[in-house]
């Protein structure tokens, strides 16, 4: 066999791994909620949704954002007050949300793109910052209180959300949707112009095609698709609060990402998984979640750079390699 | 000859920060035709055509396509002028795969290659088509650095040293492709330090030197320039 060959055969191989692999995921998700607490696994799926949006920016266009509480947040302000004081139904609420983000992508992008590296991190810091500002003033969010007592209502008019098991799946429902958004960006054409982008600006530039614009398309979706995920842990939780649009959740957006695996599709919400875990049983413990973090962060990043997926992948990527 | 050319460059000056690299270049090239620059290191020719493309933004004088002047054009918009550049370090993306890297650049007209035509041309390629860009050999990476500004449909090519590094099949290989081009009407401005591949394709030959053009004469007096040729190029 030459090497071209066993490339080739490799390929469909990896292919069918792939989709074994997905399928048993979703068969887990699917009777997740009757082993383990449903709200948890909610949380997990808002929160994995919102890193996986997140690295569709880190990890394919090479961005760095440090404001992206903002969409996260403001989405969830936007759906909770849509549904609680316009009466909104809950589905048309949560797209409301991301729509909201997607426009305050487009504000924080478009001032933002301008700047590399560490710049555009500190501008979307600063953007974010102010938002944060903006909520804690405007009276529709209610200051320190936050948005409460958000109505589930019914989805669509006819699923009531209060049924724990409706909710789940609802929730489930609206993460593979986002999740497939992504996968389908990333492995369009418009995708490789991102991945062309990540690895040389102006090589792309150079063979003609303005970045900015594609910068800042991603830079809509990814904020679009992390408004989707704020907007639904509106309604799970029923509540929208300032700790949503602070920089903490922006850092914790990032640590999720690093630790599952930047530029990897599932690595985001493995890392989202990971960390809501730990927060969720030792919050009871006396040991310190955040030191715990940070210990496995540091871990993380002096030994498995890509991350648990990234590391993980790698493996089977050599294994294949050498038993073909 | 015709009396427009189809590239135009006149008095080209530019500056790499605070220090002048390029002093008045003069070049022309007529559709359709090949001109070879030659010179030695740091002449100054992947310089000219940086500047050409605007990758180099710190320039002035006249430089036209077609008549229309490039000097104000945005460095996106160049590309779609119809300039094609195939860089020295050949930029493929790591990333993307074979089939990926050459569907990647816009089409700027209908008339380029199609995917079937290239793959006709490079053969290997095809074979290569699924894989990563960083898999490729030297001389793969830099046949598919050609053949995805082929498939844009560009009218000028400009080639930094293709055959820099490769093994001397490879570069037969691409001195074949380089004459099928040419066949099919391109106009190709190509950087080269090795003449002897170069005589093979080139109509014109541009002579470079401190960046300054010393001299330029017709392919079939390169045997009567030989000994200036040996002076400038050192070789």
């Amino acid at each position: 066999m030459t090497v071209e060959t066993q490339y080739l055969s490799a390929q469909p191989k990896l292919r069918a791994t792939t989709t074994v692999l997905g399928a048993i995921a979703i068969a887990a998700l699917l009777v997740a909620p009757f082993v383990v607490y449903p709200i948890f696994l909610m949380s997990v799926l808002c929160f994995a949704l919102f890193a996986c949006a997140f690295n569709l920016l880190i990890g394919y266009v090479g961005l760095l954002s440090f404001g992206h509480a903002t969409f996260f947040g403001g989405a969830a302000y936007f759906t909770a007050h849509a549904v609680k004081v316009w009466g909104w139904e809950p589905l048309s609420g949560i797209l409301l949300g991301a729509a909201g983000a997607a426009a305050l992508g487009f504000v924080v992008g478009f001032l933002a793109i301008r700047r590399q590296g560490i710049y555009f991190a500190m501008i979307t810091l600063a953007l974010g910052q102010m938002f944060a500002f903006i909520c804690l003033q405007v009276p529709f969010t209610h200051g320190e209180d936050g948005i409460q007592g958000v109505p589930r209502g019914h989805l669509l008019g006819f699923i009531d959300l209060n049924e724990p098991l409706a909710m789940y799946y609802v929730t489930l429902a609206i993460f593979l949707f986002g999740f497939f958004a992504i996968w389908r960006i990333v492995n369009s054409p418009f995708g490789n112009i991102l991945k062309a982008i990540r690895e040389n600006e102006r090589r792309a530039v150079s063979l003609g095609y303005r970045v900015d614009r594609y910068k800042l398309g991603a830079f809509v979706m990814s904020a679009a698709l992390a408004g989707l995920a704020g907007g639904t842990k509106a309604i799970v939780f029923q509540f929208a609060t300032l700790t949503d649009v602070q920089w903490q959740m922006s850092g914790e957006v990032i640590l999720m990402t690093l630790l599952g695996g930047i530029g990897t599709l599932v690595g985001p919400a493995i890392g989202a998984g990971l960390v809501l875990a730990l927060q969720n049983y030792l919050a009871a413990s006396d040991f310190p979640v955040t030191v715990l973090i940070g210990i496995i962060f540091v871990v993380c990043v002096l030994l498995f750079r890509r991350g648990i997926a990234g590391e993980v992948m790698e493996f089977f990527k050599t294994r294949f390699n050498r038993s073909t | 000859m015709s009396n427009t050319p189809l590239l135009e460059v006149r008095g080209l000056n530019a500056w790499y920060g605070e220090s002048h690299v390029l002093h008045g270049v003069d070049l022309d090239i007529q559709e359709g035709e090949t001109v070879t620059l030659l010179g030695r290191n740091g002449a100054g020719k992947t310089t000219t055509l940086r500047a050409i493309m605007g990758i180099l933004r710190r320039r002035e004088g006249v430089l036209r396509l077609r008549g229309q002047d490039l000097l104000g054009l945005p460095l996106h918009r160049v590309a779609q002028t119809g300039l094609g550049y195939v860089p020295e370090e050949r930029g493929i993306f790591a990333s993307l795969s074979v089939a990926e890297n050459l569907m990647l650049p816009p089409k700027v007209a209908e008339n380029g290659m199609s995917v079937e035509e290239i793959y006709q041309l490079f053969p290997n390629l095809h074979e290569r088509r699924t894989s990563q860009g960083t898999k490729l050999s030297g001389g793969e990476q830099q046949m598919l650095a050609i053949a995805r500004i082929l498939r844009t449909g560009a009218t000028v090519l400009l080639l930094d040293e293709p055959t820099e590094g490769l093994a001397p099949v490879i570069v037969q290989r691409i001195g074949d492709v380089l004459v099928a081009l040419k066949k099919r009407g391109m106009t190709i401005l190509l950087v080269e330090q090795n003449f002897r591949f170069a005589r093979k394709v080139a109509d014109r030959f541009y002579l470079m030197e401190d960046g300054r053009m010393v001299n330029s004469f017709p392919g079939h007096q390169l045997d009567a320039n030989m000994d200036q040729l040996h002076e400038v190029l050192g070789v």
